[in-house]
């Protein structure tokens, strides 16, 4: 992380969001997720592999379900990130690509990014990824709608 | 973890009850998923946990949570269809969020949209204390080819 780069987010802020999502969001605690990265408009989220999150007993590969809800997760924590300050966001819709699965014992980052702000909608846009972010587990197009 | 999903797979088909899978499956164990029939058409149950919650405040269902019922169901509708063969991929869910989950169980019922040689479509929809009003409905993409 770069000093120079204005708008990349402080570990306060980093430690703050993290915070956040734990403490106010219980199926995020649920699922361990980490804000690793942050800068304006633009969350990396960790969603650590667990034994519990599984969803193909035989290959130990993770849970769409588990994905679907570390995206929506992100997507509105980059909300966040591009407001500058925590807000009441809705989900407005969501779709999701999976392009592979992601295997046993690794962990998924999220990367979301919103990309345009209006009045009374949010647009968001992400990938899914353990290792390669141009190897993608998956892929998020999603509407939030501010509510305050 | 040992187990022999082909089996699995084979009894929830022969007996068109999807519980059994559903219960080898870690992730549904944890999330809570359940199945309930009617008549020939699985209803996916998402049994409400303080875990669910998105916004402690309200409080409502993680979006997530709903995302996972909405996939869930539609896998299930297709496994216990005795047309598809191997367990069912996701290939695109798109989901609409039309009114916020409450804290309390939800049902999801699928209806197959289209049935593809590589290729099925499931509609599901989402619903709390009364079907007519959805809290969240889905357009499901399901790969069923080896």
């Amino acid at each position: 992380m770069s000093q120079h780069d204005e708008d990349e987010y402080t570990p306060e802020m980093l430690a703050r969001m993290s915070g956040m999502i734990r403490d106010f969001v219980p199926h995020n605690a649920a699922l361990a997720l980490d804000v690793v990265r942050v800068s304006r408009g633009d969350v990396w989220v960790r969603l650590p592999y667990a034994e519990k999150l599984v969803g193909n007993p035989e290959t130990g590969a993770l849970h769409g379900g588990a994905i679907s809800s570390a995206m929506d997760a992100a997507g509105g924590l980059a909300v966040m990130a591009r407001l500058g300050r925590p807000g009441s966001i809705a989900t407005l819709d969501l779709r999701i690509d999976y392009m592979r699965a992601a295997h046993r014992g690794e962990d998924v980052v999220i990367h979301a990014s919103c990309y345009k702000v209006t009045k009374h909608v949010c647009f968001v846009r992400g990938v899914a990824y353990t290792t390669d972010e141009n190897d993608p587990v998956a892929s998020l197009a999603a509407t939030f709608a501010r509510k305050s | 973890m040992s187990v022999d999903l082909n089996a699995l797979l084979a009894r929830a088909r022969s007996t068109g009850d999807a519980t059994v899978l559903l219960e080898a499956i870690p992730y549904a164990r944890f999330l809570g998923l359940g199945i309930e029939r009617e008549g020939e058409v699985p209803i996916g149950v998402l049994r409400f946990g303080e875990h669910l919650v998105g916004d402690a405040t309200i409080p409502a269902l993680h979006g997530g949570t709903l995302a996972a019922l909405l996939e869930s169901t539609a896998i299930m509708a297709v496994l216990v269809d005795a047309k598809a063969t191997g367990l069912p991929r996701t290939i695109t869910i798109t989901i609409d969020y039309l009114r916020s989950g409450r804290a309390i169980d939800t049902r999801c019922r699928p209806r197959i949209v289209r049935q593809g040689r590589r290729v099925v479509v499931v509609a599901v929809e989402a619903y709390q204390d009364d079907a007519e009003k959805p809290v969240a409905t889905a357009v499901v993409h399901l790969l069923v080819a080896d």
